[in-house]
């Protein structure tokens, strides 16, 4: 099995039981202060990194292209309440006007 | 039933079918971001039907192509998902599941969407409907979705290509940007620990393995502050 059929299943294994447990075990364990501090904060600190690295970076260097004009039209659009779709949709246009241009 | 009652569940249901509809273009654009990352269409759809739960999805994909290895992009979608484990132990006392097999598949439907539904409903009873109706009707666009994007990616070339490489960081954003908001309980914390896990993993970038400043990035958690409370 290549590498990238493994992490798709482990992770589906993973992220299903994560669901799972959450249905089974006892509300007190996941109700610990700490446990629900880490679960609380856990996708504010992997999603901005996430768009970090998925705007600014290319393999392990830093670079500014296309993308980053896309994320900052995309913030533009969400501050003004914009709809999801209608955030993608301009982030893509400006990705690819960016592209057309350089 | 009374009318009032037919009503709710009317609202109720179409409540729980137009997100299922409007979640469409993030299934595409996940189907596309899957291929353009090296993963073929079968993967893509592997993931939204087994993993069925976008941030984690996009992350998986997202580390797998920037060249992350097995560990890194397992890990960062796992941690994604570890919220939905709290949004289980909410819904238990809605949603009562009983029996196992009824366990297993309300287990498989717990994302952020079918939560809120749930927890919006003004009664178990519409909360059992717009989690089951919610859930199902996000499923389903979601899968389909996943499987146009994945086989429209091969036909995208050039301008189209950038702007699919734009999309997925905004995806991202725009999964993250609820969470600052003043609406969020603490936005403040929130955003310390946002700013923290976006400048760890950019500092990090040029000097550890792929992927592994994403993971790196879960330490601006302590960030959050309010440990002793």
């Amino acid at each position: 099995m290549s590498a990238t059929w493994v992490a798709v299943l482990a992770g589906c294994l993973g992220c299903y039981l994560l669901k799972l447990a959450g249905l089974s075990v006892p509300a007190a364990w996941v109700e610990h202060p700490v446990v629900r501090r880490v679960v609380d904060f856990v996708p504010a600190a992997l999603l901005a990194a996430l768009v970090a690295v998925q705007a600014a970076t290319s393999g392990s260097a830093l670079v500014v292209d296309g993308r980053l004009a896309g994320l900052a039209v995309a913030a533009l659009a969400l501050a003004l309440r914009a709809p999801f779709v209608v955030v993608l949709l301009l982030a893509g246009a400006t990705g690819a006007l960016v592209h057309v241009l350089a | 039933m009374t009318d009032d009652a037919a009503a709710t569940r009317r609202a109720t249901i179409r409540d729980a079918l137009g997100l299922g509809v409007a979640v469409g273009l993030y299934g595409a654009a996940f189907g596309a971001a899957a291929v353009a990352a090296g993963l073929d269409a079968w993967q893509a759809c592997a993931l939204s039907l087994l993993m069925f739960t976008g941030a984690s999805q996009f992350a998986l994909v997202g580390v797998l192509g920037a060249g992350g290895g097995v560990l890194a992009a397992v890990g960062s979608a796992v941690l994604l998902g570890t919220r939905n484990t709290i949004y289980g132990v909410r819904l238990v006392p809605l949603l009562r599941p009983r029996g196992g097999l009824r366990r297993l598949g309300t287990a498989h439907l717990v994302i952020d969407e079918s939560t809120a539904l749930a927890l919006a409903a003004p009664d178990p009873g519409n909360a059992r409907l717009a989690f089951t109706v919610g859930g199902g009707s996000i499923f389903l666009g979601w899968n389909l979705t996943t499987l146009l994007g994945a086989l429209g990616a091969d036909a995208l070339t050039g301008p189209w290509l950038a702007a699919l490489d734009a999309v997925v960081p905004a995806a991202f954003l725009a999964l993250l940007w609820p969470r600052l908001q003043r609406s969020w309980a603490e936005p403040g914390a929130q955003r310390r620990v946002a700013l923290g896990g976006a400048v760890v993993a950019l500092a990090l970038t040029p000097v550890v393995p792929a992927g592994v400043q994403v993971i790196a990035a879960v330490a601006a958690v302590a960030l959050a502050g309010g440990w002793r409370r």
